[in-house]
């Protein structure tokens, strides 16, 4: 049985159970999918600096710290006790072309050649660690949900403003990973 | 509902409701400890993340380079499922275990669904990870990504210091 599933889960498994969660959540407590928000309520808990945006009852969306707190031990325990000792299997095209910018570890879920601690003093680690994730922060707000909100939550509930923030998330991954990202790999 | 039209005499929920997909709707006023059914199932949710690599930069990459099926199918079959579900708690007006009526707001569009997603896609395909998985990440053991999470929590305070300047 764990051996089962140690490997890695497959689509039409992974899907419908982070769709599943959707209900659960409102099932369990009126609450709606959603996890960029956690984002904003760590800004209103900690330093919400007398700023509009953040002077809100923090307390009333605990459950969305509470939610991602899981989130983090989920983490651990996948990569704990049900931990795939193999690298994870890509297209060799990607190999081949992330190969040219010398990234070659595929052991875990981030690639050690990027995301390290030694890196994040280099321009590259810098550029994707740091100001990546301010685009995610700053972008996910702006947008008013993430690919949780927007893509699964908003979408369930047939909402054509989450189509047009789904579709502009996949814009700018696509024009990130083809047009930017080599330019950022060769540094 | 714009960033502007945040006013001292709009209400708390009115506040949290600005620019936010997920807003508590409940008005249950519940003890701390209820929330750990919330932790259990993000547990459950953080697995899934990791074990389908959903987490993973290199599935990430793939995505955008459309040489895999594989995030794909998980999106949409999470779609589909979510779309469902909804529709049947819709349709049987079923209440929560907590025996509130479920409510979904339905969301106003504006022009920041289009320049803040399109910001967001520049930094998921960067990093490998939207703000879910940058905490199941960090669960991983890759510990250097703390430093992302700090810098998308920087990314959302800025953006709610200056929102009420941004177009929207």
């Amino acid at each position: 049985m764990l051996d089962f599933l140690r490997q890695p889960w497959p689509w039409y498994v992974a899907g419908p159970l982070i769709g599943l969660t959707v209900p659960a959540l409102l099932l369990l407590g009126n609450k709606t999918f959603g996890i960029s928000s956690s984002l904003r309520h760590i800004c209103a808990a900690c330093i919400p600096a007398r700023i509009p945006f953040f002077r809100y009852d923090w307390k009333k969306e605990v459950w969305n710290l509470f939610f991602v707190g899981g989130i983090l031990v989920g983490g651990i325990i996948a990569s704990v006790w049900l931990n795939n000792p193999k690298p994870v299997a890509v297209n060799p095209q990607l190999v081949s072309e992330l190969g040219a910018y010398g990234i070659h570890n595929y052991s875990s879920i981030v690639p050690a050649d990027l995301f390290s601690w030694p890196s994040l003093l280099t321009l590259r680690g810098f550029l994707l660690m740091v100001v990546g994730g301010f685009l995610i922060g700053f972008g996910t707000r702006y947008a008013g949900g993430c690919t949780s909100g927007h893509s699964i939550m908003g979408l369930s509930n047939l909402q054509w403003p989450s189509l047009v923030a789904t579709c502009c998330f996949m814009i700018g991954g696509f024009i990130m990973a083809n047009l930017i990202l080599p330019f950022i790999l060769q540094l | 509902m714009s960033a502007s039209s945040i006013k001292k005499e709009n209400t708390d929920y009115e506040v949290r409701a600005d620019h936010a997909m997920c807003v508590n709707e409940s008005t249950l006023d519940r003890p701390l400890y209820t929330n750990i059914k919330y932790a259990l199932l993000g547990m459950l949710f953080g697995i899934v993340f990791v074990k389908a690599e959903i987490v993973s930069w290199f599935r990430i990459q793939e995505m955008f380079r459309l040489q895999s099926f594989h995030m794909y199918g998980v999106i949409g079959s999470a779609v589909v499922v979510g779309m469902l579900s909804v529709f049947l708690i819709k349709k049987s007006g079923a209440r929560s275990i907590e025996g509130e009526p479920i409510r979904i707001e339905s969301k106003k569009f504006n022009k920041g669904q289009i320049y803040g997603g399109i910001l967001f896609g520049l930094g998921w395909a960067m990093t490998g990870a939207c703000p879910g998985p940058l905490f199941a990440q960090i669960g991983t053991g890759a510990l250097v990504i703390t430093v992302t999470l700090l810098s998308a929590i920087a990314g959302t305070w800025v953006y709610g210091k200056f929102s009420n300047r941004l177009p929207h």
